[in-house]
């Protein structure tokens, strides 16, 4: 007797939810992203206003001065969704956990010059401050924008911020031997030093910002865009030289989550200035607005971090960030 | 037989943007999904790009992790950093 072996193939007859195909069309498979996050906020039938702001529905579009014909436009290009998430800052915690274990169990950072450790106390560990900051503005686009794609990756933003303001708590009691006394210094000068002032007037009236999208053109876009390139990239890089490599190791995590996050900045203003003219003409308003006021707030960092240096090194990342908002499309 | 390649790949979510860059890079190139699995044909030469699957999976892509999701191929394998590429070297 002879098997005839068959295959019998079932086609789906739908291969994803209809909200999504009717984004994607009907035939494509849909990513895990898209259906993490299409559709997820209810955008109708919101039968209540928040007794808290009655001329507003609880998600409303009207929050920003943006206008879209979808929000749900604006993804995230890492496709972010709690999963994918999750498990990458997982590793990246793992690695970071190693690096620090590595600089403390071995006293690497004994070595550094007393001159570059007074820097990093003055320059690196406040900055915890600007991250908390960062970490609420982020905490306000999550609650205050509109469609899952931005609110929940801004809930991811929010939760990274978190992480490096206590990444350079860590830092900083390394540098200090675990003495605590550090962060209350950084406090201090976060307070007091002429030097952060202009920063924390910044930081404080950042917070005020009503409008979400405006609020993330100048939080993820300008003040992350200017502080992680002078601090991570231009001073790690100095002090490396200088024989504190041990520093550097531990900002792996700044430097590698900077160049992931400034692509879902990007592509947000991207995906905006697309989609109208008015859009583009608003974002350029607020980058003109803010850019004079987040230099002001740098040009004290940048000169403690490289002295007569530091113009020209602020100017270069200022050309840095410009290039970036030419590649999404703005004139500025 | 000779002027032919293909790729089989799983049917999953993680092979799904590969499959994706393989269809824009290879215009030329014919699915045929099935259950489990996904066999693309294509005539001549067939390649999957290292740059295309970055942008369509949102992170770094080395072509090698690939294999976790390969099933099968015809064709002889020319492969770099960039780019596998599939034909026939006759």
């Amino acid at each position: 007797m002879s098997i005839d072996l068959k295959t019998t193939s079932v086609d789906p007859i739908r291969k994803t939810f209809d909200h999504i195909a009717a984004k994607i069309g009907p035939d494509k498979a849909a990513t895990r992203y898209q259906e993490a996050v299409w559709g997820l906020q209810p955008i109708v039938n919101q039968h209540y206003r928040p007794t808290w702001e009655p001329d507003k529905r609880i998600y409303d579009a009207s929050r920003t001065a943006i206008v879209m014909a979808d929000f749900d436009d604006l993804v995230d290009p890492r496709q972010y969704y709690y999963g994918t998430w999750t498990i990458q800052r997982g590793k990246q915690q793992n690695s970071q956990e190693k690096n620090f274990n590595f600089v403390e169990s071995r006293g690497l950072l004994a070595g550094l010059d007393a001159a570059w450790k007074e820097k990093i106390r003055r320059l690196v560990i406040p900055l915890r401050h600007v991250a908390w900051a960062a970490n609420a503005n982020n905490n306000f686009i999550a609650a205050y924008g509109f469609g899952a794609p931005v609110t929940s990756a801004a809930t991811m933003q929010m939760m990274d911020h978190l992480g490096i303001a206590q990444y350079i708590t860590r830092i900083g009691l390394i540098l200090a031997e675990n003495d605590p006394a550090i962060l209350d210094d950084a406090k201090a000068l976060w307070m007091d030093d002429e030097m952060w002032q202009p920063m924390r007037a910044l930081a404080e009236e950042s917070m005020v910002i009503k409008d979400w999208f405006e609020l993330h053109v100048l939080q993820n876009f300008l003040l992350d865009g200017t502080v992680h390139p002078l601090v991570f990239d231009k001073f790690d890089a100095a002090v490396a030289r200088h024989g504190g490599a041990a520093f550097s190791m531990m900002n792996e995590f700044m430097i590698e989550w900077f160049a992931e996050a400034s692509r879902w900045v990007d592509a947000v203003i991207e995906c905006a200035v697309k989609e109208s003219d008015a859009n583009k003409a608003l974002i350029e308003g607020w980058i003109a607005k803010w850019t004079p006021r987040v230099l002001g707030a740098m040009q004290p960092l940048g000169d403690a971090a490289f002295d007569e240096q530091g113009p020209a090194t602020i100017d270069e990342i200022t050309d840095r960030l410009m290039a970036r908002a030419g590649k999404a499309g703005l004139d500025v | 037989m000779a002027d032919k390649v293909f790729i089989a790949l799983q049917n999953n979510a993680e092979a799904q943007p590969i499959i994706e860059a393989i269809l824009e890079d290879n215009p030329a190139a014919v699915v045929n999904e099935t259950p489990g699995m996904v066999k693309i044909d294509c005539p001549g030469r067939l390649v999957v790009r290292r740059q295309t699957v970055e942008e369509k999976m949102g992170r770094e892509f080395d072509l090698q992790e690939m294999q976790i999701n390969l099933i099968s191929l015809g064709g002889n394998v020319d492969e770099d950093d960039d780019e596998f590429v599939i034909a026939w070297h006759t």
